[in-house]
């Protein structure tokens, strides 16, 4: 769990899995939903176990999660927007490895 | 008829916005140094970022937080003095896209960017590669539950978000972020706070050679300041286990309690958040995708790309600077971005050679101040032992779920090298392409085959860096190159 050290008014409204979830102005996805207290941004396609952000500088896609629809987005890089559509990631889809190769 | 000029129109338009004397991925202190020095100097430069805001992460939303009181005093001196660097990016002319991915980047320096989930290609006469560091991959059981989270992790939460965490937080590593972000908790009203030290009391006497010319040059502040953060720690009572070893978390859905052992003893601790931290690395992805040669540091227990002076890699046109070529520091990649953009300035005929040499001298003493304290540093911290080999049931590719024990049997039937066992057991070959995973399955082969780290090699890294839909790459195909103008950043 993490609070804020200093709330701020929210800057917009973002809704992850049905539940809507106020946001400060600069944060990405991922701040404004572990300040909202999720643990949980997808299933690891092998085991089903929940994962979460590690990194939060983009290296480890721990963070994917499904965002208006499309799947594999780094929470933790994609500022927050106003009704933003969010959802835990689950089940085998993963990033395509290669989309072009040189 | 009149769709087809204005089409030709675009393409024309197209071709000069995506030319440029330089490209300089990322806005940290060496990026940011970079691109200014570019633009000062009369190069036309655009400045990508794949964050939304410039500054790296030692600088993290430095032009939201240099205002936010709190928060500077919080993040302290140091962090502040990403300010002047950010308002002289600003004022430079440099063009800055931020929100912009790199994927890829040719042979002839063409920089491949997504921005606005559309691809486009940039060229330019010369590259600086500024990417930074990534806190080193540190496998320990239990270490892909949510909440754990590397300390650089949790820092760019406070800075980024004003984040810290509630509940029992248990920092567990070495070196000077860790004793940093400890020290920004406690003036951020962080109560329940446990640090486990990995460091070895030992190292300290190896060290002791080298801190006579660890106190020169700026070194001594260093020292200073780390003194500073324990002193503060130890006056405010913060629980400290000194030599810890033998990390493991627990939790079903999250992590709940932290084992370890201390003075020959095993010890468990409840606990609802964890910071795991052994050092930074360079990041290695772009240098690798180009083929630049790289050795390894044995004393920063990490690969680099091999560079000249003012970070020349192998490949003509293509520089490197900051932490991204071996680990340095913030104020000295600040100097590097300099040197890089000096010399690339002298070889495009911007500056006269003599001006050049004698700047660049200017700026090389500037950064070696930095750079006494380094040798003491490294010997003082180096990343504990069970993460360069950790048990066998000890996940090292999180994306893949490999284990270290999967990684040594695959050795042991004949696997001699890092894409041998990509192949094999598809560590490596997750979303995070071998980001988290190389280092140790590099370290865990070397050992097991008894090579060095430079003899065993390192994944082969391919491009896409990062994935690029077949949609975008079909907006690329045809439209050439799309959204030139649109959704630019202008510096303000
Ligand atoms: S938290 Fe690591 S990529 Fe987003």
């Amino acid at each position: 769990m993490f609070r804020r050290i200093e709330p701020a008014p929210a800057a917009g409204t973002l809704v992850f899995d049905g539940r809507s979830i106020a946001f400060q102005a600069g944060d990405s996805v991922a701040t404004a939903l572990i300040a909202a207290g999720v643990e949980r941004f997808r299933d690891h396609p092998r085991d089903a176990a929940p994962r979460a952000p590690y990194c939060m500088m983009g290296v480890c896609f721990e963070c994917l999660v499904e965002i208006d629809g499309r799947q594999n987005q780094q929470a933790c890089l994609i500022p927050a927007r106003d009704g933003m559509v969010v959802h835990v990631q689950t089940g085998a889809r993963q990033i395509p490895e290669r989309g072009h190769d040189r | 008829m009149t769709a087809d000029r204005m089409d030709t129109d675009h393409i024309a338009a197209d071709r000069t916005s995506h030319d440029w004397d330089a490209v300089v991925i990322g806005t940290g202190p060496a990026g940011m140094a970079a691109a200014a020095a570019l633009a000062e100097g009369g190069a036309r430069t655009l400045v990508v970022d794949e964050q939304p805001e410039i500054g790296g992460q030692i600088y993290r939303a430095i032009e939201r937080n240099r205002n936010h009181s709190r928060l500077a005093r919080i993040l302290g001196a140091d962090y502040l003095r990403g300010a002047p660097l950010a308002e002289r990016l600003r004022a430079s002319g440099a063009e800055i896209s931020l929100g912009t991915l790199v994927w890829r980047i040719d042979e002839e320096r063409g920089v491949w960017i997504r921005r606005h989930g559309a691809i486009e290609r940039v060229s330019a006469r010369a590259v600086v590669l500024a990417t930074g560091a990534m806190e080193r991959p540190v496998p320990t059981p239990g270490w892909t539950l949510p909440g754990v989270m590397g300390i650089g992790a949790l820092q760019i939460a406070l800075k980024s978000g004003g984040l810290v965490p509630a509940g029992r937080l248990v920092l567990a590593g070495s070196g000077p972020l860790f004793l940093l972000f400890a020290r920004q908790c406690l003036a951020a009203g962080v109560r329940d706070m446990v640090l486990l030290d990995t460091s070895d009391s030992t190292h300290l006497l190896g060290g002791l050679p080298l801190l006579p010319r660890a106190l020169t040059g700026e070194g001594w502040r260093y020292l200073l300041k780390g003194a500073g953060l324990l002193a503060a720690l130890r006056r405010a009572g913060v629980p400290f286990y000194r030599g810890v070893r033998d990390i493991a978390l627990e939790g079903e859905r999250h992590v709940t309690a932290i084992r370890f052992v201390h003075r020959g003893g095993a010890a468990r601790l409840a606990c609802d958040t964890v910071g795991l931290h052994e050092g930074v690395i360079p990041q290695q992805q772009i240098t690798r995708s180009l083929g630049c040669a790289h050795e390894f540091n044995p004393a920063q227990g990490s690969f680099r790309p091999v560079l000249g002076a003012s970070g020349t890699t192998d490949l003509p046109g293509i520089h490197v600077a900051g932490d991204a070529g071996g680990i340095i520091g913030a104020q000295a990649s600040a100097h590097d971005g300099n040197i890089a953009a000096l010399a690339i300035l002298r070889d495009i005929g911007r500056l006269a050679p003599e001006a050049a040499e004698r700047r660049i001298a200017a700026e090389t003493r500037a950064r070696h101040a930095h750079l006494t304290v380094r040798p003491f540093l490294d010997r003082l911290y180096p990343p504990r032992a069970e993460i360069l080999a950790p048990a066998d049931d000890t996940v090292i590719c999180r994306c893949e779920n490999v284990t270290a024990g999967a990684l040594r049997e695959a050795v042991g039937r004949g696997v001699t090298g890092p894409n041998q066992a990509k192949a094999f057991l598809r560590c490596g070959m997750g979303p995070c392409q071998g980001r988290l995973c190389g280092p140790t399955a590099t370290a865990i082969i070397a050992a097991a085959t008894h090579r060095s780290p430079e003899e065993t090699g390192y994944y082969r890294v391919r491009t896409p860096l990062k994935p690029v839909t077949v949609g975008e790459l079909a907006g690329l195909a045809d439209h050439g190159a799309p959204n030139a103008e649109r959704n630019r950043e202008r510096p303000s």
